[in-house]
């Protein structure tokens, strides 16, 4: 089960902040053991955030993304007290989802 | 509307990608950049999961005995987190020493959770595949002092004596390359190829500077680490033995580094390159 994302979203005049942080490892696949075996690939491929119930913002990722990456939106919209909603999968077909209330 | 979201979002994301990759700018120094990303997530250090394994570890009853590390006694009595980094080093009644918090811990995971010195000191730093949990309760126990003035004490007797021995081991000159901390901390404005070296001993802002941010995630590692660690890495890259985890040695350097931070607000858990 993958790690929680650390969600804060704050309004102010009517346009609402939302920050992400995620935990994930992000490994590129170029990455080598000390023996030399390959680490394989596994990194981020998409995140979406909602808000009651519409996609406001949508981001690919890629293996060039560091480890536990960190992202930043804003959306016109939002009041104290509603919720925004954060998930992410990965390439290996995991996923999180997590949630925050927006503040004043 | 949709699409302009995202590429703002994807601008943000890009720009701290590309942090490892700066290009070779005259105007933007090295540590400009480094500045500028650090202030760009300072909100959002991953160190802030490391702080959450170290609470849930805290609140957690382990070790054959079973308990949780609630009753610990950090210096202001048991089960205070509160401010508690801010005053340590700091000496101790039960054990007769000058604990700093990582020795601290140590002593609570032994006498109250039961395991032994050994089982934790064998692996007190993270690493890439693993996790240590001395060194996550240390990150969640010194979030808890964040904003709070540093003020470690000297009146006990046995606390001035940690620090002149710091102070000593500070300047002690050994080794394959007869180098001292002081060889490369003692001087302000100096660096070692892109790193600039903080002058911890005759530069009040920078050791206050230095102390304040760690532990701090190493974004170059993708790892928190504790103040114990990067002693031990600048012994390494002095060319002397490591030094014992939580050693009476490591403890008289953090004194010394500790109350030459004294004054200043406490901010970590912070981020380094
Ligand atoms: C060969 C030079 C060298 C020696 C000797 C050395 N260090 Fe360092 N130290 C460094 C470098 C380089 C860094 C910064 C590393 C970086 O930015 O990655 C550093 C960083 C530090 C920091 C953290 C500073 C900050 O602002 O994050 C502390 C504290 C520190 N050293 C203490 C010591 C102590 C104590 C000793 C003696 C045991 C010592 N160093 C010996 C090179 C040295």
């Amino acid at each position: 089960m993958p790690n929680p994302m650390k969600i804060r979203a704050t309004v102010k005049d009517g346009v609402t902040e939302v920050k992400i942080l995620m935990q994930h490892d992000m490994e590129t696949g170029l990455r080598k053991e000390a023996d030399g075996t390959l680490i394989p690939a596994w990194f981020i491929t998409e995140v979406k955030a909602q808000y009651q119930g519409r996609t406001v913002m949508e981001a690919q990722f890629g293996q060039s993304v560091s480890k536990n990456p960190y992202l930043l939106f804003r959306f016109k919209g939002g009041a104290a007290g509603e919720k925004v909603s954060v998930s992410w999968v990965d390439n290996k077909g995991e996923s999180r989802t997590d949630e925050a209330t927006i503040a004043a | 509307m949709r699409t302009k979201q995202t590429y703002k979002a994807l601008l943000l994301l890009a720009l701290s990608a590309s942090f490892a990759a700066v290009a070779a700018e005259t105007a933007v120094t090295d540590s400009d950049r480094i500045e500028q990303y650090r202030e760009m997530i300072s909100d959002g250090n991953p160190a802030e999961f490391d702080e959450m394994r170290g609470e849930e570890l805290w609140k957690k009853a382990a070790g054959p005995n079973k308990v949780s590390l609630e009753q610990c006694d950090l210096g202001k009595g048991a089960g205070v987190v509160k401010g508690a980094y801010a005053e340590l080093p700091k000496f101790f009644k039960d054990t007769q020493q000058v604990q700093d918090l990582e020795s601290r811990l140590l002593t609570c995971m032994t006498t109250l959770q039961g395991f032994t010195e050994d089982e934790i000191a064998a692996k007190p730093f993270a690493s890439e595949k693993k996790a240590s949990d001395i060194s996550s309760l240390a990150t969640y126990v010194v979030g808890q002092s964040k904003g709070i003035k540093m003020a470690v004490s000297t009146k006990h007797p046995k606390v001035k004596e940690s620090y002149e021995i710091g102070k000593r081991i500070f300047n002690y000159r050994a080794g394959p390359y007869d180098f001292a901390c002081s060889t490369c901390h003692a001087t302000t404005g100096v660096r070692i190829r892109m790193q600039d070296l903080p002058n911890l001993s005759h530069n009040k802002k920078d050791a206050q500077t230095a102390y304040t941010t760690w532990p701090a995630y190493r974004v170059s590692q993708g790892l928190t680490r504790s103040f114990q660690w990067r002693l031990n890495d600048c012994f390494r890259q002095q060319r002397f033995p490591e030094p014992k985890f939580a050693s009476e040695a490591t403890v008289a350097l953090t004194t010394f580094l500790a109350v030459s931070a004294n004054g200043a607000e406490f901010a970590g858990p912070g981020l380094k390159r």
